[in-house]
């Protein structure tokens, strides 16, 4: 009997998030999916069109700029945010005094909102009178135009994500601080240096905290919106920070094509679940878990 | 998971020699200053007089400190129609962020106390899909979601910031199951011994060891909705309801010419109470972080 009671509480406390699931997520994944065959928005309620938000939209040379755009940005921030997230970590992780201090201020940026990111380095990277160029006039590198030349604006994005990497550099030091010291010394009798253990000590005992942080970053910067919309309004310069999910909320927000916007949403799903799939299979070979 | 006493378990460090110990604070000072650089930035403009936010070397101290840009900054456009205080969207934004936290810790809880204690059919199964929800990009839920709101009657009100945190989120439940699973089940068994009923013993027993779980959830949560953008643009309508997100952001663009100073001082009045509560809840705040990075 104590088992149906159980099962009833446990279901009963869970209801929340059973709802949760249901309404939030479940629902939506389903709905977004149905509408992704009908052509729809507020003032008109859905008709099926078949397979033609599906069909304009590999005819839609906005659409591939969008992704071609994200897959690019995606490309540069999630390896520079991992190797100066690792670095960071590793740097921190040699125990020297005043740990706590440099943690901080490595953190710190990641704790900047998204819209406040925006304003902060557009006042950054101003080419008049923005502190970047004039730290580079100082060592007589002559600027590029930042925020106004389409070869760099994405570039820019780049580097902010690599400045807030602070969460990610965090979970780094939190695996580091877990490798076996016994690993170190072993690895000292045979001679192996520091680079030598960094390599085949260090980073073989992170590599599950690695992908773990290469797949949320993935995850995370397909879906790169906030700060370009503070910083480049509509995209700006000609469509080169213009993002997927920036023409995803332009089509189901703006032009109301919702039905579009599903079928957007499905692709970027399908796209994100292929990336993930693609990282696990990759990495296979070179993660390594301890038994147990 | 804790990383100040990990340092503590290491064998007797070797002695290193000083130059390796001298270049690697060189470097970590060097970086240090290239992060702190943008933040140092902000506050230098927030405080200068706008002038000297216009020349070329930029100047570093200002000639005298303007504490006074924050209230400028605050009224800034007070005099054009249509004039919304900054005060209110950080009103607005308090709300949300009030009770998105609330309605975390409350369901998230007490959800995460189901998952972890209490043994029912089809758990296990239900607590896999929970975490494979985590995957699921925003976007893909974005049109089914307004179009709920919408149909609800509900776009244009804070509700639809606010009212999801009562039905829990993954990420929150897994941790907090996490940390649930750690207290001894012997605790609850003797608790039901004395006539304790489960929801006696999730409010007496179990719920007060979770503090510092539930203040990384509080935190988590406070952090997402403090900082959430999309959310808001694409539920409020009318410029009055606007959370601070979107306030900053509608700040930079409408008054165009905003004077940097005032928009740095904004900005900052922004970022400010984010890193305030970090600076009170630091330890916590990075374990939790540390501990979402495990299996």
């Amino acid at each position: 009997m104590n088992r149906r009671r159980d099962a009833r509480i446990g279901i009963l406390f869970a209801s929340p998030w059973i709802i949760g699931f249901l309404v939030f997520l479940a629902y939506p994944v389903v709905a977004s999916f149905v509408y992704s065959f009908t052509d729809f928005s507020i003032l008109r309620p859905p008709r099926l069109i078949g397979l033609e938000n599906y069909s304009e939209l590999v005819r839609d040379e906005v659409f591939y700029k969008s992704l071609v755009n994200t897959l690019v940005y995606t490309l540069g921030a999630v390896p520079l945010s991992t190797v100066v997230a690792i670095a960071l970590a590793l740097l921190l992780n040699t125990k020297v005094r005043g740990m706590a201090f440099y943690r901080t201020i490595f953190f710190l940026p990641s704790l900047v909102p998204m819209v406040a990111l925006g304003t902060l380095f557009l006042w950054v990277f101003n080419g008049d009178y923005g502190i970047l160029n004039d730290l580079l006039r100082r060592i007589h590198i002559t600027a590029p135009n930042w925020l106004g030349d389409p070869a760099w604006a994405k570039s820019t994005l780049i580097m902010i994500a690599a400045w807030g990497c602070g969460q990610a550099m965090i979970i780094y030091l939190a695996g580091l601080q877990d490798v076996p010291i016994a690993l170190y010394e072993a690895a000292e009798i045979d001679g192996a240096k520091t680079w030598a253990k960094t390599r085949c000590v260090t980073l073989p005992m992170i590599s599950p905290v690695i992908l773990f942080n290469v797949v949320m970053g993935i995850i995370g910067s397909l879906q790169v919106f906030a700060v370009p919309y503070v910083m480049f309004p509509g995209g700006a310069p000609a469509r080169s920070t213009y993002f997927y999910t920036s023409y995803l909320f332009d089509n189901a927000i703006l032009y109301q094509r919702m039905g579009f916007a599903s079928a957007m949403g499905w692709v970027m799903f399908i796209i994100t679940l292929l990336l993930t799939l693609l990282s696990l299979k990759l990495s296979e070979r070179h993660v390594h878990y301890e038994a147990g | 998971m804790e990383i100040e006493n990990s340092t503590i378990q290491s064998l007797p460090p070797k002695r290193r020699p000083v130059a390796v110990v001298a270049l690697t604070h060189i470097v970590l000072v060097a970086l240090s200053l290239l992060f702190a650089l943008p933040l140092l930035w902000m506050l230098s403009t927030a405080i200068k007089p706008i002038t000297e936010t216009m020349t070329s070397p930029p100047v570093w101290i200002p000639s005298k400190f303007l504490w006074g840009n924050f209230p400028a900054a605050v009224t800034y456009g007070s005099k054009e129609l249509g004039y919304i205080p900054f005060l209110v969207y950080a009103r607005n934004t308090l709300i949300v962020t009030v009770l998105s936290v609330g309605g975390a810790v409350i369901s998230n809880s007490i959800v995460a106390y189901s998952f972890a204690r209490i043994k029912w059919p089809g758990r296990d199964l239900f607590f896999g899909v929970t975490l494979a929800t985590m995957m699921i990009p925003f976007p893909v839920l974005l049109v089914p979601t307004f179009a709920l709101f919408k149909w609800m009657g509900w776009v244009g009100t804070f509700r639809p910031l606010w009212v999801p945190a009562f039905f829990g989120s993954a990420f929150s439940i897994f941790l907090l199951r996490q940390f649930f699973k750690t207290i001894p089940m012997e605790l609850s068994e003797a608790a039901k011994l004395d006539g304790c009923s489960e929801f006696q013993i999730f409010m007496d027993v179990v719920a007060p060891l979770a503090k510092p779980a539930l203040a990384v959830v509080a935190l988590f949560t406070f952090m997402g909705s403090w900082n959430d953008f999309m959310g808001p643009l694409i539920y409020l309508v009318d410029q009055s309801t606007f959370t601070l997100s979107l306030g900053l952001q509608a700040y930079q663009t409408q008054h165009g010419g905003t004077p940097w100073n005032l928009l740095m001082a904004a900005t900052l009045m922004v970022i400010l109470p984010v890193i305030v509560v970090f600076f009170f809840a630091q330890k916590v705040f990075i374990q939790g972080i540390a501990t979402s990075g495990i299996k």
